[in-house]
């Protein structure tokens, strides 16, 4: 299958027969993770705004994937959108963690020129599109936690952060919405389109739990009033999301494996394809401008 | 230095950006839009304060580019722009003329901002949004399309009276 085609099924595991090959990493391994592969993990700040990028950057790509294969020509439009609106916040964050980290590295060089294992997204944002269900699933859950996510850091004790979240949050809540009316329309659409949503909804509900996943540098964070720690909102998310899944009458998954890794390097295969294609240019022809 | 005597005040300049037009909505200015913050002439030059209105939005390099081309032209005293993005940008930002400029070039201007403290609300109850009116026939009812247009801050609107598709620009 190529880059460009967009799979009809999620070509990742689905519930309870997907591999459970991602074992949970212990502090002491993140830590060791953090500082071989990324080589710049110095600082907790830096850290929790590559995680906060990443995701952004990440997802942006996949979405932008769809540009010229949507459904219809006004969701081919409102995918790009949204890809545009997250690779600007990832291109923000990034700015502001590349002139903390002090080593001289731009937006862009964190972009492109970080391999894998210094990537720091969850790993629910690099699996591939899927079908459309899957990708509303996905914009969806990402989304419900956006929106309280970047209401907290709006009060961060760090100002530019606090403006980035601003105004991401008026982007988010503009996501959120459009996940949840896809949702709503396709599971209490046709019997065809209630059993696909359930069935992304599904496969994607292990991968969204790492979004609420914490460690030492959530807890320094919160400690410097940098961000809210991201555990504490577990409740605001699982309120949109479970209010969302009843209306479109879809059954919410019970809980099964949990896989997490992504925020300290530890990745899914499918990262790997996906920053080729999206570094190939700028490796290609380092410094190039146009 | 006798540039900062003879360069053009703030209020000079406020007028200059004036006719710069945004390259996505050309109708409009950078001031009509409310993307200008501030303009500052002092000693140590001219600095302008803008702020883009979503965070992806492809258009703030030119942006940026036409405003200091236009200090330039203008004779501005040390011309510089500085990006800001607190307090975030709104569509309330635009002012009344311009929202009328808006509406004669064929896009409807934003309503009130909707800020509700539960996002949710208008997708679960399944409300409509508030109506916006054809830009072309006048028609008080239109139908959205999708929150998502050729632009970010812009939403696709249908007019069954006059049957056309139309722009609006989202609340924000």
């Amino acid at each position: 299958m190529g880059y460009g085609s967009i799979p009809d099924e999620p070509e990742f595991g689905a519930g309870s027969d997907a591999p459970a090959q991602v074992r949970p990493v212990s502090l002491e391994q993140s830590v060791q993770v953090a500082t071989i592969t990324s080589g710049v993990a110095t600082n907790a700040h830096v850290e929790y705004l590559l995680r906060l990028a990443d995701d952004r950057l990440i997802l942006g790509h996949r979405l932008s994937e769809w540009c010229g294969h949507a459904p219809i020509l006004e969701e081919d439009i409102a995918l790009a959108n949204i890809a545009l609106d997250l690779i600007g916040q990832a291109s923000l964050l990034l700015e502001h963690a590349g002139a903390l980290e002090g080593a001289g590295r731009s937006n862009d060089a964190l972009a492109f020129l970080r391999d894998e294992t210094a990537f720091r997204n969850v790993q629910l944002v690099e699996l591939p599109n899927g079908d459309f269900a899957v990708t509303i699933a996905r914009l969806f859950l990402y989304s419900a936690l956006q929106v309280p996510l970047l209401e907290a850091l709006e009060r961060s004790s760090d100002a530019t952060l606090a403006g980035i979240a601003a105004k991401a949050r008026k982007e988010s809540t503009y996501h959120l919405r459009h996940g949840a009316d896809w949702m709503l329309k396709l599971g209490d659409g046709t019997a065809e389109s209630h059993e696909r949503m359930q069935r992304a909804f599904n496969a994607l509900w292990p991968y969204a739990q790492e979004l609420l996943w914490g460690d030492a540098v959530d807890d320094a964070m919160a400690a410097e009033s940098i961000a809210t720690d991201v555990r504490t909102l577990a409740d605001a998310w699982r309120s949109n999301v479970d209010r969302v899944v009843a209306a479109a009458t879809l059954t919410m998954p019970t809980d099964s494996w949990r896989p997490s890794g992504g925020r300290t390097g530890r990745h899914t295969e499918h990262l790997g394809h996906l920053l080729a294609v999206m570094q190939v240019l700028p490796r290609s022809h380092p410094g190039a401008a146009w | 230095m006798v540039a900062s005597a003879l360069a053009p005040t703030a209020d000079t300049l406020w007028d200059v950006l004036g006719s710069v037009l945004d390259p996505e909505v050309p109708v409009l200015s950078v001031v009509d839009l409310g993307i200008v913050r501030d303009i500052r002439v002092d000693a140590s030059g001219t600095e302008v304060t803008i702020t883009p209105t979503y965070s992806g939005c492809p258009a703030i390099q030119v942006i940026e580019r036409d405003i200091e081309q236009a200090l330039v032209r203008a004779g501005a005293y040390l011309p510089r722009v500085r990006t800001v993005f607190a307090p975030a940008w709104t569509s309330d930002w635009i002012g009344p003329a311009a929202r009328e400029k808006l509406r004669a070039y064929g896009i409807a201007p934003p309503g009130p901002r909707v800020d509700a403290a539960d996002p949710l609300v208008q997708i679960l109850t399944r409300a409509t949004a508030p109506d916006v009116a054809c830009p072309f026939c006048g028609a008080p009812r239109t139908e959205l399309r999708s929150a998502f247009g050729p632009t970010a801050c812009k939403s696709i609107r249908f007019c069954s009276s006059c049957h056309q598709p139309f722009e609006a620009f989202k609340p924000i």
